[in-house]
């Protein structure tokens, strides 16, 4: 069982559906009913990193620090995480996407945008594991402007090339996050999926 | 590195695949979920759902065919065909489409696309736009209809403001060469595809491997899409990546 934390402002649907294909089982979290930190929690992000950031930081349970602070307090604790597009991005300090609006800061680093190339960039690419780890290498779905820097490469867990190098997943203690969809990403993303599952 | 997209394209009429499909082993041809998956395991990118009904009736099982495929496929889709409505397009998301295609009624109300791209982002809207050759040789117009009314003079221009209102792609459908066999319109993509600042889909006229080469490596199209000569069993989807891989193309194989 894992928690799916839907903040309100991105489409969990296809997350859904792809735990169903999976039959990895999940109960629903969000603003109204924070995370409880017993399970592995997954927060998919869609849209800009200023309005999901502000998205966590609502909601009834605000009393209690809302998402963005239950999350960062749960990262803490060790459970684990599962970030995906902007779910990876609201990791890092901030981004220029959204200057002066803070992250959660459980990576340091910041968001940058792409210099190069058609933006968004659309499709899919090859990603492939620096640093001598061992994950494997396939084509994965990407929709993104930005994407992370973070401050230690030693926290990249997949490399792809877009007009250069960029970070396309980030692994960290009880942290993994995907810049790409692995929901839409063929079996090679179910598999990720499912490793990252079976993982925790 | 980024990869061309190669996208099948399935016309579907009352919740049924349309057109002469010839796959031997189907058990149902004209089921558009079987079909997906089948695209979809042969190595497609990305697959568009083409909503041809006439009728109310029809209109309204497509949102369940999109459920059904989108609880289905592993890959990105795109709906299009008839969406006229912010309030059309968001119902086709929320059964599961990944993108939605709009085209006449786009060309008719510009705002659509701003309002798709300010509500759902402008990554899930894609506009359509069925471009031909003008008389006088200058350049490309828009064409609505099914092809009978000349919507607007300079098909370039109507895409370039479509991208400043949010639209994230283009679908470039050649009205001179869709359904020739003839190849893609290299000139029309190209001209497209370099003056644009988001990706564009090649379409119309797509015929054996070497069509696509042409239109990924003179046309510099981000994507190409065809559907009979999927659909009639003529190649898959993979081979016809095995071929544009060896001439040095980017695919996913």
């Amino acid at each position: 069982m894992i928690e799916l934390i839907d903040y309100g402002g991105g489409n969990v649907g296809s997350v859904i559906r792809c735990l169903h294909r999976l039959e990895i089982p999940f109960r629903m979290a969000g603003p109204d009913s924070l995370p409880s930190g017993d399970r592995p929690m997954i927060l998919p992000g869609v849209g800009a990193f200023g309005s999901v950031m502000r998205r966590l930081s609502e909601g009834r349970e605000l009393s209690k620090g809302g998402l963005a602070d239950r999350i960062k307090a749960l990262v803490a604790e060790g459970t684990p995480y599962l970030g995906i597009c902007v779910g990876l991005q609201v990791l890092l300090d901030e981004s220029t996407e959204n200057p002066g609006v803070p992250g959660l800061g459980l990576i340091p680093g910041k968001v940058v945008k792409f210099t190069g190339g058609k933006i968004p960039q659309i499709g899919w690419n090859s990603i492939h594991a620096p640093n001598g780890k061992q994950a494997p290498d396939g084509y994965v779905y990407f929709v993104n402007s930005y994407y992370a820097a973070p401050a230690d490469p030693s926290v990249v867990l997949y490399e792809a090339n877009y007009n250069g190098p960029f970070c396309a997943a980030i692994q960290k203690d009880n942290i993994t996050a995907f810049q790409f969809h692995p929901e839409k990403s063929g079996h090679f993303g179910h598999e990720l999926f499912r490793r990252w599952f079976d993982a925790v | 590195m980024l990869c061309r997209r190669i996208i099948p394209c399935l016309d579907v009429a009352g919740g049924r695949t349309v057109k002469g499909i010839k796959f031997q082993n189907l058990r149902d041809i004209g089921d558009p979920v079987a079909l997906a998956v089948v695209y979809q395991e042969q190595g497609a990118d990305e697959l568009l759902f083409l909503d041809i009904s006439a009728s109310h009736e029809g209109r309204e099982t497509m949102f369940h065919v999109v459920e059904q495929v989108a609880e289905s496929l592993m890959i990105p889709f795109t709906v299009g065909g008839g969406v006229s409505t912010l309030a059309h397009v968001k119902k086709l998301l929320n059964c599961g489409a990944d993108k939605v295609s709009v085209n006449t009624a786009a060309v008719y109300n510009p705002q659509l696309i701003k309002e798709i791209a300010d509500e759902c982002g402008s990554q899930c809207c894609v506009l359509a736009i069925d471009a031909r050759r003008r008389s006088d040789g200058n350049g490309w117009e828009v064409l609505t209809h099914g092809g009978r009314k000349i919507a607007r003079e300079d098909a370039l221009a109507w895409a370039k403001e479509a991208v400043e209102l949010g639209a994230g792609e283009i679908l470039l459908t050649s009205w001179d060469r869709d359904g020739t066999h003839e190849g893609f319109d290299l000139e029309l993509t190209r001209a497209f595809a370099d003056a644009l600042p988001v990706p564009v889909i090649a379409s119309g006229g797509a015929s054996g491997a070497g069509s696509f080469v042409d239109v990924f490596q003179q046309g510099h199209a981000d994507a190409a899409l065809a559907a009979s000569i999927f659909h009639d069993g003529e190649w898959t989807v993979e081979g016809l990546k095995e071929v544009i891989k060896q001439e040095g193309i980017p695919v996913r194989l």
